[in-house]
Formats: structure tokens, sequence, C-alpha cells
């Protein structure tokens, strides 16, 4: 009798769930084009900085005041990089959530075009008189594997050293400091310890806690300066059993060996970041670190902290390649830029909000409040722009020997393996060498040995 | 569901059997099963229909990006198969265990019970001070708790105050001991429900039996053992099995504190599966990694129903 029962009941069930599903089926179609004139507008804030929430409102209010009937709704998501790329890439996979335009980091591009989330942008760009503005070298961030543009960049950045002029005075170091290689880092941060024991002498991130940071700015300064990269761009391979990967996580086993770096609990925190900007430099605690050159925006008002004298206290210079070797300074460089979605019901209305949002007048606040560098000539020349902050100059001159990352859609999971690499180094789990072959072997198993390259 | 509601479906589902026991033939017929229908059709919809969707997912390629998101593949076993190959997954598989026996099945149920116990004895003043302090654990949002415990276990934080006023010099304890940590977190915050289970049941052992013991010459280990938990077993057994399934699933107080880290020494399942699918975008992986935490829990439920039938029989 039970099991008759039981099976009854499942039936039943089976049944259900075939219904809902049919009509769920059903209702997905339609929908579509009754919201014609409303654009949803979806980008990221953060606690630091809510210069793009200011450019989207004023976008907003100019764009409905010139065209009757549209109505933009904006979405601004506030939290780290990485959840809103996760949250952006949850509403995309159903065209009823996916945003119109929205704020996308460029190292995303490439795996979310293949995933068919971006709209091929060349016919409308062909139209815009504006994009003879742009940067030759700054459009290729949008541009994906079949040559076509997919977005629109609004600013970019590059990676140098920061350093503390207070700190390197006193423990002996001429200012303004140009390290020419390597060794002549570690010898100004031997020289702070033993001048002031109580002060971190150079910081270099490692380990998952600070996940693209950690690459970005000290991973990757390290391996391009070395001439050996992560990703051979002629074939389309990844390198793997190079002996620059070595060097650059021998560099940051001293580092973190000699007690140069903060400490290994303290790099795995997630917000040593805001230890660094926050108390370190301000306090004079820190010599000196690898940082964006947005940095100066935690300085200035309304940022992470308010330290007007840091114009007068920090100095910048380009991180030297491994021996001084040719050309003499090595730099990584990300950004973000504004997308269409492919589904939208408006593509033509969607464009030209992006536009709205892109014209002089908003990138050039943009490009100030959030201290990137321009990547369009008309604000580059802007006088606003130049004095923004005194490094302007000096990062933006990194352009010339600056690298982007290989964002192919297996990225992140190699990126996440250099990263484990960096952290078994500094915990001294693991030597360099054997670091670098359980990276190899990760690698491998990634991307399949038929697309990677012994160097 | 509150420990009242546990117990009383408990002693329900006593009666229903014996009711049954006695013989009374039960009524045939579709009508019977129409009441059950609303019940089935929610179970239906929002239980077995995600069930049914995410093993479906796993056998996929599915992704949050690249070419997989847009045409997933159907890949049969693959993410299984590869599972057992992932020194990841067996790992974070072994944490898990650990950290259902450690924080739940010894932790909170031996305490619970312990305090459960005490309260009986204890006068109405001392057991009302206790209730609430374990309790207050139990009403926290589990987000607010998992700050509780971070700011509690933190390098600067409240443990290594306390310590330091008695000169002893702590460590960072997320840092060097992050399960220990994470299993303390959960005991604290989790025993106030095993505790709320024992002390109703505790109420429903007649006072005669354990009185005939006392006569008998039975001593308080005695009786516990011979009167008391047999009597509860229902209750021991029910509760046993919702906190192993709710502490198998515990991602927030988790991810909070230590975010699975470092290196990964405190990455149970629920963060595996949250960090293959969301971090890495790999989404069929990620499904695949929360079957298995399914299956490791039907395989739970299992063990304690056989455990409670063996023993009526």
């Amino acid at each position: 009798m039970l099991r008759d029962y039981r099976f009854k009941v499942s039936l039943m069930a089976v049944g259900v769930l075939a219904l809902t599903g049919c009509s769920g089926g059903g209702g997905g179609g339609e929908g579509g084009t009754s919201q014609s004139s409303a654009l949803r507008i979806v980008y990221q804030t953060t606690e630091a900085n809510a210069t793009m929430d200011e450019v989207m409102k004023k976008a907003k209010a100019d764009f409905e005041a010139a065209h009757d009937g549209v109505t933009v709704n904006l979405e601004s998501i506030t939290g780290s990089d990485e959840d809103y790329a996760t949250k952006l890439a949850l509403s995309q996979r159903s065209p009823d959530t996916a945003p119109d335009v929205f704020y996308e980091d460029t190292f995303k591009i490439r795996s979310d075009v293949d995933a068919g989330y971006l709209l091929n942008l060349d016919q409308y760009l062909a139209g815009w008189d504006d994009w003879a503005n742009f940067n030759e070298g700054a459009k290729e961030a949008g541009r994906a594997d079949d040559g076509s543009i997919y977005a629109v960049p609004l600013g970019t950045d590059t990676r140098a050293i920061w350093y503390n002029k207070n700190v390197l005075q006193k423990a002996g170091v001429d200012v303004p400091w140009a390290p020419k290689d390597w060794n002549a880092i570690l010898e100004a941060a031997r020289a702070i310890k033993s001048s002031q024991p109580d002060v971190v002498p150079f910081n270099l991130y490692a380990g998952t806690g600070t996940g693209e940071g950690t690459v970005m700015q000290s991973f990757y300064q390290l391996l391009y300066g070395t001439g050996d990269t992560l990703y051979d761009d002629a074939e389309g391979k990844w390198v793997v059993g190079s002996q620059g990967f070595i060097d650059s996580l021998a560099f940051l086993q001293t580092l973190y060996q000699e007690e140069l770096a903060v400490t290994p609990a303290e790099a795995l925190d997630p917000n040593v970041w805001q230890m660094v900007f926050g108390q370190l430099f301000p306090e004079d605690k820190l010599g000196g670190t690898v940082e964006g050159s947005y940095s100066p925006s935690f300085w200035q008002e309304g940022g992470l902290v308010d330290w007007p004298e840091y114009g007068d206290v920090m100095g910048v210079a380009p991180f030297p390649t491994q021996n001084g070797q040719e050309p003499g300074a090595v730099s990584m460089s990300g950004g973000w830029t504004l997308a269409v979605g492919a589904n939208t019901a408006n593509p033509d209305l969607a464009f030209e909000f992006l536009t709205e949002v892109m014209n002089q007048e908003n990138s050039l606040q943009y490009t100030v409040a959030n201290s990137q560098i321009a990547v369009r000539t008309d604000v580059a020349k802007d006088p606003a722009y130049l004095d923004a902050n005194p490094f302007v100059g000096d990062v933006s001159e990194l352009v010339s020997v600056t690298n982007y990352r290989p964002a192919t859609a297996d990225y992140p999971q190699i990126s996440t393996a250099v990263q484990e690499a960096t952290e078994a180094v500094m915990m001294g789990k693991q030597t360099p060498a054997e670091a670098a072959a359980e990276f190899d072997a990760a690698v491998t198993d990634l991307v399949g040995a038929e697309n990677t390259v012994q160097k | 569901m509150t420990a009242a509601e546990v117990v009383a479906r408990d002693a329900e589902t006593r009666r229903g059997t014996e009711q049954r026991g006695r013989g009374r033939p039960p009524r045939r017929g579709v009508l019977r099963l129409v009441p059950l229908g609303p019940a089935v059709l929610l179970l239906g919809v929002f239980l077995a229909g995600p069930i049914l969707w995410a093993f479906y997912g796993s056998l996929t390629n599915a992704a949050l990006t690249g070419v997989a998101a847009k045409d997933p593949q159907w890949v049969g076993l693959e993410n299984y198969t590869e599972l057992l190959s992932d020194p990841d997954f067996l790992q974070s598989l072994w944490l898990t265990v650990i950290f259902v026996l450690v924080s739940a099945v010894l932790g909170q149920n031996l305490l619970g019970l312990a305090i459960a116990l005490l309260m009986t004895k204890a006068s109405k003043a001392v057991s009302a001070v206790v209730g609430v302090c374990v309790v207050a654990a139990w009403v926290l949002p589990e987000i607010v708790a998992g700050f509780v415990a971070y700011a509690f276990f933190n390098r600067d934080g409240t443990l290594n105050q306390l310590t330091a006023l008695f000169g002893i010099d702590g460590t960072d304890w997320l840092f060097t001991v992050p399960m220990l940590a994470v299993i303390l977190a959960n005991i604290w915050r989790g025993t106030a429900f095993s505790m709320m289970v024992y002390q109703a049941a505790l109420n429903d052992v007649p006072e005669e039996i354990t009185e005939a013991a006392m006569i008998d010459g039975a001593g308080g280990s005695k009786r516990l053992w011979y009167i008391t938990l047999p009597m509860i077993r229902h209750s021991i057994a029910t509760n046993l099995m919702l906190i192993t399934l709710q502490t198998l699933s515990v991602f927030t107080l988790i991810y909070v504190m230590t975010a699975g880290g470092p290196a990964g020494a405190s990455t149970t399942l629920p963060l595996m599966a949250y960090e293959e699918a969301f971090r890495y975008s790999d989404v069929g992986y990620g499904t695949a990694i929360a079957v298995v935490m399914l299956l490791i829990g039907a395989v739970f439920s299992i063990i304690y129903i056989r455990a409670l039938r063996e023993r009526k029989g």
C-alpha cells in the first residue's frame, strides 16, 4: 500500500513540475517591447569613490530633458570589483534582466564578448564624431578577438612606485628616488629597516587576499620586467616554465623573509590596501609600495583619508626592470569602460546615452575625480586635468612602457593560480621553483597542454 | 522551525505510530490525497524543481562568462570525475566533515544537552540568565553573528585584548587556526537550538519513572544513561538531523570570518561551490559541488533515520 501511495505522490509531483515548466516557458517571450522608452543603466559605486554616481545622475537629467518620454533608470551597485562583476554577469544571463548600458572592467571584455553579453559598436562609433578624440591606444581596450570594438574606455591607469620622502630621507636615500633595478629597491628597503625598525620598508602585495591587486600591483610588475610574460600574444598560448616567473617569486620571497614587507597575516587581509593608503603612508610608517596612478584619489578630499600634504610627502618613480635592461621601466594598465547590452531593445537610444555620459565635460569630471589617465585628447589637454594632482605628468608617461593583462575567459582562474603561487612563497610553504612548477601544472590543467608554450 | 515545534512534531509522530499500531484499517481512495495537494505542489515547485535543475546544471559546462555562457554544452559526468581528482575538493570535503562532526554533532549537541540537563537542576534565576545568554547568539542574524565572531577572533579583537590583560600574547586566530575559530563560532551560534530542543524533551520525561529508578537505587549517571537518554532518543535523532543539515550548509558565518582562507584552510564545500561558480564563473562545476553536498546530507539523514528505526524494533 505504502509503495503505491508514494508512487502516486511522485507522479503528482512530476505532473506539477511539467505544468509549471510549460507555463514558465510560455511567459518568457513577451514583455520585451512594452518598455521601449526606458533604459536600465548599471554601474559600480565604491565607498571610496562616488564619482560615477554623480556623473550618471547628471547624464540622466540631461538625457531625459533632451528626449521626451524616455526614462533612464540608474542602478548603482555598491561593492568590490569582484562582487560587482558577479552581480553584473548574473543579471546578463537572462535578456529580461540584462542592463542596456553598463560599467565594465576592461579585463572582462573579451570573455563577456565570447558570452554574447556585449553589443558590437562598430556601426555606432562610425557615426559618432567624438570617437576621433579618443587616444588610439586606449581604443584598443574595447577591441575583442574578432577585431570589432565592443566597449568605450572611460579612463585608464598605470602603476608605479609610490614612496614616502620622509621615510627615505631618514634612511639616507636621496630623493627624488629612481631605483635602477630590483637590487636598488632591496638596498633602499634594507636601509630603511636598519634606520627605522617600526616602519614597513617596501611592500608588494602577495596572496589571494588582495585578488587582482596582488598580480597587477606586484607580481606582473616583476614578471614583465624580466623579459618574460604570462601569455604569448603572437602564438596565443600561456607561458610555462619561465625563469622570469621563478625570479619574480624569489623577489617576493626576499621581501617577506627579510620582513621588508607587511606580515603575511596582514597581506592576506583583503583590506590591507586601506591600511597602506589610510594609515601607513600618512603616518610615515611605510617606505614605498607599487600602486596605481589613481592613488591620489584616496588622499584627496572626499577620498579614503583627508591628507592635504600628500603632494609634498609622496613621490612617484617608475618600477624598474629586473637588471635595468631596456626599456628601463615597466607598468601595468587596466581601466573601466561603458558597454551596451547585446539584447537591448533600443540599441540606438542606449548608445546615445553612452555618448552622453562620455562627453567631454563628464569625461573630465570622471577622469579628474578618479585620478585616471585621460583617454580623450581633449580631456588630456584640459588645465583642470593637468592640475588635478602633482603626479599626473609622471604617471601618464608610463603609458609608453605599459602592459595589459591577457584577458581571455580563462584569465580569472589563471590569475588565481598566480596569486596562490605568491601566497605559498610568502608563507614559506614552497620555494619559488616549487610554486612555479605547481603554477605550470595548474595552467596546463586549466587550458590544456596544447595551449601552453615552454619558455 | 522552533524547538517546541520539533518536539511537538516528534510527539505527534509517536502518537501516529501508536494509532496505526492498533491496527485501524486505513481508508483508501484518491479523495484522501486531496488535502496533500498544496503541500506536494509547493514541495515540487520549490524543492524538487531546483534540485532536478541543479542536477541537470551539474552535467553541463554552464558558465557566467566566456563561450560556455552563451552555449552551455552537455558534458555528462565530467564535472564529477574532475571533482574526484581535484585535491582542493578532497580537502574541502574533509574540512566539511570535520566542521559538521566537531561543531554540530559533538559541540552543539553535547553542549546543548549538558546545559539543558543542568538547567533542570538550577534555580529559576540562574537558568533564566543562562538561557538568555545562550539564546542571544541564536537570535542574531547570521551575518551579524559572523561579524561578532570576526571582531572576537581578529588579531586586534576582543579575545586577544582579554589575553593581553593577563600578559599573554594572543595569536592571529583567523590566520593560524581558522578551522578552530569557525568551529567555536558555530558552536557558540548553534548551541541554543539543541538546548531548546532538549529542554522541551526533558520536560516530557515523566518524573515518576525517574523517581522509581531512584528508589531502585540508580545513581545520577545511571538514571541519565538508562532512563533519560532512551526516553528522549527521538528528540536526539531529530535534533542531530536538523543541526547536521544546518551546519552542512553554513556559508555566511565562515565567509564573513575567513572567506575560506588563508590558502583554503577553512574552505568548506558551500564556500568552494560559491567560489567555483561565482568567482571563477564555472557554474556547472559549482553546481556539481552543491549536488555532492545534497548527497552528503541525504547520507546523514538516512543514518539517523535508520538508527531511530532500529532502536524502535
